[in-house]
C-alpha cells in the first residue's frame, strides 16, 4: 500500500541473485533469494518451510509454481506464473499455481516483507519471476545436453520439452531430477519482447474453475478436525473496556464451550467459543456486557466535519510548495474558485468476512489466513503466543477480496485469533468477524476535508493553487511511519495532489492530521480515493469555465513529462470520438484522468439521471500500465476497479459515527454498488507499451467518481463536492 | 436440538441441529459443503444463494426448520446440471471471476434466471441478479456470461 513514489520503505537493496535450494527428490526446486550487500544472509530460512522453493518440476511433468503474495481477485496467481512459464518455455496447461506460505524467501523484492499492496505485485516481481523461469530452463537444457553429449547452445525448448540437434527430445519432467543436481546459472538472458509467447497475451485465470463450481476453499472454509468457532464481542466505542458481563444465557446455548474476557489491540472484548458458528452467534447475541466507555473519546461525524472545516482554514504542515504562495492574493475574486470538499469514512467490506484460524501447542502454531501482510501477521501471532516467527507455520489462504482490509500493520484479527487459541492448546480455533463486526469494527478510509483556492489566469488556466488537506494519518504509529511521514505530512494523504501531473506555477499544499479515536486503513488506491476526486472535479470546472473540451484542457495543462497520462487521454479521445460530443438530451459525458502507482488511467462515462441517481450507460477506460503482462486481467481490473470506486458515490456509501458509535451495521446501511448501479459496459483500451510494467489493481478506482460527477455537472450545472452523492 | 431430514443435491441427509440454524450453516458446517458462502447473514448480498424447491433462496436467513420437504440444490451440483454446466463454462470462458467469493451465489442466481427465462434481456438480468453483490465489481462480465450461456442453450 505504500505509494508509488516511496516503495522501498524498508530500504532493501534490490540486487537479487539466484541460489540453489537443494536437489530434493522428486524434481527440480529453484529459489531466488535477496542479497543485501553488507548483511550477508545465512542459508535461506525458506528451506525450513514446505514447499521450499518457487518452482517444482514434478516428474509427472506438472510444474508447481509458488506465488509469493496473496491472490484476492487481482489475478497475480495467474500473471506471475505466466511470466515464469514464458521464460521457462513451460507447457502452460501443466502449470499449477499455489499461494506460498509465510517465509523470508517470499518477500516482495522491493518492500522487503511478504505483502500485497501499492499495486506492486507485477511491478516488483516482474523480473524475479522471469529470472526464475529462465534459470530453470537453462538447468533443464544443461541436463539434457549432458545426457546427449551436446552443447547447451545446440538445444532448444518448447512446451516443456528440450530438443537436441539430432532430433533428440526429453520432457522437463524426465529431466527434472538430473537438472536439480546442476549449479544454478550465475546469470541468464531474458527473452526479448518478440520472443514472449504467453506474456502480453490475453490469458484466462488459473483459478476460475474452482471458483465457479464451489470447490475453491477460502480462509473461511478452513475445516480441521476438532475445530471450534470463535466470535468476539467488541466494544461499542473504539478502545472501550469491558466493565462486567453476564454469560449465563450465552453459556446455556448448546455447543458453547467457553466465554471469556480478552485483551484487544484497542480495549477489551468478550470471546465466545462454540462448536459451530450458529451457537457462537446466538451466544454472543445473548451476552449481557457492560462497557466502560467513559475513558475513551467518542468521535462524532458531524462534530468532526466542523472541526476539520475549521482546521482547513489554516495552513497545515507543508507538503509541497512551488512558486509563490502569495501570488493568490493579487488575483481578483472573480478569477478565483474557493472549493471545500468533504469525504466520509469508508469501509472496505471485502466479500469474504475477515477470519483467521490458529492452532497452538507446545511445539508451535499453525495459522490459516488470507493475508496481505504475511510477515507482520506471522510475527504478531508469534508474539501473542510467545513463539519465534519460525515456529509459526503460516498458510496463505485464498481470500475473498481485501482492498486493503487484509493489510493491517497491527494484525488485530490475527492477534485476536491467537489470543483465543492460546487458551485452548491443541484445538484449532477459527475466529470469524461477522459482517456486522466488519462494518462496525473500524479500519476505515479516513474522513477528509479539502479546502482549495484556485486562481485563474487570463487564458483560463490555473496560475495559483492553495490546497489544505485535513484527515487522519494512515501510517502514524505503524512501521511505515518512518518512510511515509515527512515533516509532519503523511504522504498517503496528499498523494495525487502534492505530486500532481498538472503544471501549475504557484502551487502550495499543506496538511493537518488530527488524531481521532477511529482506526483507519488504506482503501484500494489509498489517498487517491479523495485527492483525484478533488483535482479532477476542479480541473473539469476550470475547463468548463474556459469553455474548452475537457480532454484538450487536461492535455494543455499536463506537464511535458506526464507521458502516461498524455498517452491515455489521447487514446481516450480517439476511442470516444464517435460519440463523446454527440451525447444529447438527458445524457452527458464526464471525463477524468489520474495517475497512481505508476499507472495512468483516463476515463469517460456517459451518464443520465434516473430516479435521482446517476445511471452510467457506458464507461470507456484508457490505461497505460507499461508492458501489459495479461491484458485480459488488466481489462477485468479496470472494470472491477471502477465499480469498486463507485462505492463512494452510492447514496449509502458512508460510515458515520454518532457519539462514538458507528451508525451502520451491515450492507443494508452501508451499501456498495450492485449490478443495477454499475456501468452497463466498461470498454478498456490499453496503451501499447514496452516500458516496465506497473500495477493495475488500484489505478482504476480514483477516476470513476470524478468522471461521474463531472458528467452530472454538465447535466445540472451544479458542482458536487461532498461524498457520498446526495439525491441529484 | 432436533433432527431434520433434508434432500440436498438429490441425496438424503439427516442433521441434528438447533431448529433456528440457518440452512447456510447446516450446509457449510454439518454437511461440509463449503461452496455456499456467508457474506452478510441478512439477505443483503446473495453469496449464500441456493435453490429451495427450485426457487433461488438466501440460505442465511432460512431456518432449517422451515425447509420442510423441499429439495435443496447447491453450487456443488451445478457441474452436473444441464444449465448449470453451461453457465459455469460461460463464466470460465468470459473470465468472470476475480476473488470468486460471490460467484457461487451469482451462478445459482443466473441458473435460476435461465431456467425461468431462457432469453433474458438486460432488464431481466438486472432484476434477477440485482441482489447479488460483487465487491470486485465483475458485473459487466456477469452480464456477458449470462448472455453467452443463453446463446449456448438457445
Ligand atoms: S449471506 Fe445470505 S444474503 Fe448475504
Ligand atoms: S468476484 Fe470478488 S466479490 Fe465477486
Amino acid at each position: 500500500m505504500a505509494t508509488a513514489t516511496t516503495p522501498n520503505f524498508l530500504e532493501v537493496n534490490r540486487r537479487t541473485f539466484l541460489r540453489m535450494s537443494g536437489a530434493a527428490a522428486g524434481g527440480l526446486f529453484l529459489s531466488l533469494h535477496l542479497a543485501e550487500p553488507g548483511h550477508a544472509r545465512q542459508t535461506p530460512k525458506a528451506q525450513a518451510y514446505p514447499p521450499a522453493a518457487f518452482i517444482h518440476v514434478r516428474s509427472d511433468g506438472k510444474i508447481v509454481i509458488q506465488v509469493n503474495r496473496l491472490e484476492f481477485g487481482q489475478g497475480v496467481q495467474t500473471a506471475l506464473p505466466m511470466l515464469l512459464a514464458d521464460e521457462m518455455d513451460a507447457d502452460w496447461s501443466q502449470v499449477i499455481a499455489e499461494l506460498a506460505p509465510a517465509a523470508d524467501v517470499y518477500s516482495d523484492p522491493i518492500a522487503g516483507i511478504q505483502m500485497v499492496g501499492g499495486s506492486g505485485s507485477i511491478a516488483h516481481s516482474f523480473e524475479q519471476y522471469r529470472q526464475l523461469g529462465a534459470s530453470a530452463r537453462a538447468m533443464l537444457i544443461a541436463a539434457a545436453a549432458a545426457q546427449w553429449n551436446v552443447m547447451p547452445e545446440q538445444c532448444r525448448t518448447e512446451a516443456s520439452v528440450v530438443y537436441g540437434p539430432n532430433s533428440q527430445s526429453a520432457k522437463y519432467g524426465e529431466l527434472a531430477e538430473s537438472a536439480a543436481k546442476l549449479p544454478v546459472p550465475e546469470s541468464v538472458q531474458l527473452k526479448k519482447e518478440s520472443e514472449l509467447h504467453l506474456s502480453g497475451k490475453n490469458t484466462r485465470r488459473l483459478d476460475s474453475r474452482g471458483k465457479c463450481n464451489g470447490s475453491q476453499k477460502f480462509g473461511l472454509d478452513v475445516d480441521l478436525p476438532g475445530m471450534k468457532v470463535a466470535l468476539v464481542a467488541h466494544p461499542p466505542v473504539f478502545g472501550a473496556r469491558v466493565k462486567s458481563f453476564n454469560a449465563d444465557a450465552a453459556r446455556a446455548i448448546s455447543g458453547v464451550r467457553d466465554v471469556f474476557e480478552m485483551p484487544l489491540v484497542r480495549g477489551t472484548g468478550v470471546a465466545v467459543v462454540a462448536d459451530r458458528f450458529w451457537a457462537a452467534k446466538q451466544a454472543r447475541d445473548r451476552l449481557q456486557a457492560e462497557w466502560n466507555t467513559a475513558s475513551v473519546e467518542h468521535p462524532d461525524t458531524a462534530q468532526l466535519f466542523s472541526k476539520y472545516r475549521e482546521l482547513a482554514r489554516t495552513a497545515g504542515n507543508i507538503a509541497m510548495t512551488r512558486g509563490s504562495a502569495a501570488s493568490m492574493d493579487s488575483i481578483p475574486s472573480s478569477k478565483r474558485i474557493l472549493a471545500e470538499y468533504e469525504f466520509p469514512f469508508l469501509a472496505h467490506t471485502p466479500m469474504e468476512p475477515l477470519n483467521t484460524t490458529v492452532r497452538f501447542d507446545s511445539s508451535g502454531a499453525e495459522v490459516w489466513a488470507g493475508s496481505q501482510f504475511q510477515t507482520f501477521d506471522q510475527m504478531a501471532v508469534a508474539e501473542v503466543l510467545g513463539l519465534k516467527a519460525e515456529q509459526v507455520t503460516f498458510h496463505t489462504e485464498m481470500a475473498g477480496g481485501g482492498f486493503g482490509r487484509r493489510a493491517v500493520a497491527d494484525s488485530h484479527v490475527q492477534r485476536e485469533a491467537a489470543t483465543i487459541a492460546k487458551r485452548l492448546p491443541g484445538i484449532p480455533v477459527k475466529l470469524i468477524w461477522t459482517r456486522e463486526d466488519d462494518v462496525q469494527g473500524g479500519y476505515y478510509r479516513p474522513m477528509f476535508v479539502h479546502r482549495v483556492d484556485v486562481g485563474i489566469g487570463a487564458d483560463g488556466m490555473p496560475i495559483a493553487w492553495r490546497h489544505v488537506i485535513v484527515g487522519q494519518s494512515l501510517v502514524a504509529g505503524t512501521p511505515f511511519a518512518a518512510r511515509l511521514i515527512k515533516d509532519g505530512v503523511d504522504a498517503t494523504a496528499v498523494e495525487g495532489v502534492a505530486d500532481t501531473a498538472y503544471a501549475i506555477q504557484n502551487f502550495y499544499v499543506s496538511a493537518h492530521h488530527p488524531e481521532i479515536n477511529v482506526p483507519v486503513l488504506w482503501w484500494r488506491s489509498v489517498g487517491h480515493t479523495h485527492t483525484a476526486f478533488v483535482m479532477e472535479t476542479l480541473i473539469d470546472e476550470l475547463a468548463m469555465r474556459a469553455k474548452t473540451d475537457p480532454i484538450a484542457y487536461r492535455l494543455k495543462l499536463l506537464s511535458p513529462d506526464a507521458k502516461k497520462l498524455r498517452a491515455c487521454l489521447t487514446l481516450l479521445r480517439e476511442k470516444t470520438a464517435s460519440w463523446r460530443d454527440s451525447a444529447t438530451g438527458n445524457r452527458a459525458v464526464g471525463v477524468a484522468s489520474h495517475e497512481s502507482f505508476g499507472t495512468g488511467v483516463a476515463c469517460a462515462v456517459e451518464v443520465s439521471v434516473e430516479n435521482k441517481r446517476p445511471k452510467i450507460h457506458r464507461a470507456v477506460i484508457a490505461v497505460d500500465p507499461g508492458f501489459a503482462v495479461n491484458p485480459l486481467s488488466i481489462e477485468s481490473q479496470m472494470q472491477g476497479g471502477v465499480t469498486f470506486g463507485m462505492t463512494q458515490v452510492m447514496p449509502k456509501g458512508a460510515i458515520t459515527l454518532k457519539d462514538g458509535r458507528v451508525e451502520q451495521r451491515n450492507w443494508d446501511g452501508y451499501t456498495p454498488p450492485y449490478i443495477n448501479d454499475a456501468p452497463v459496459t466498461v470498454e478498456v483500451h490499453i496503451v501499447p507499451s514496452s516500458e516496465k510494467p506497473t500495477g493495475c489493481g488500484e489505478p482504476p478506482v480514483p477516476v470513476i467518481s470524478p468522471a461521474i460527477v463531472n458528467a452530472l455537472s454538465r447535466l445540472t450545472g451544479k458542482r458536487y463536492r461532498s461524498l457520498p452523492l446526495a439525491e441529484i | 436440538m432436533e433432527t431434520f431430514k433434508l434432500t440436498v443435491n438429490c441425496q438424503q441427509k439427516d442433521v441434528t441441529v438447533d431448529p433456528s440454524t440457518p440452512l447456510l450453516w447446516v450446509l457449510r458446517e454439518d454437511l461440509k459443503m463449503s461452496g455456499t458462502k456467508y457474506g452478510c447473514g441478512i439477505a443483503a448480498c446473495g453469496a449464500c444463494t441456493v435453490h429451495v424447491g427450485g426457487v433461488p433462496t438466501r440460505s442465511c436467513v432460512l431456518p432449517i426448520s422451515l425447509v420442510g420437504e423441499r429439495p435443496v440444490v447447491t453450487i456443488e451440483a451445478m457441474s452436473n446440471d444441464t444449465i448449470g454446466r453451461v453457465v459455469e463454462e460461460a463464466w470460465e470462458s468470459e473470465d468472470v471471476v476475480q476473488c470468486g467469493y460471490c460467484q457461487s451465489g451469482q451462478i445459482m442466481s443466473a441458473v435460476a434466471l435461465l431456467k425461468a427465462t431462457p432469453k433474458p434481456t438486460d432488464k431481466d438480468i438486472e432484476e434477477s441478479m440485482g441482489g447479488n453483490l460483487c465487491r470486485c465489481g465483475t458485473y459487466v462480465r456477469i452480464r456477458q456470461a449470462i448472455k453467452a450461456a443463453a446463446r449456448q442453450l438457445g
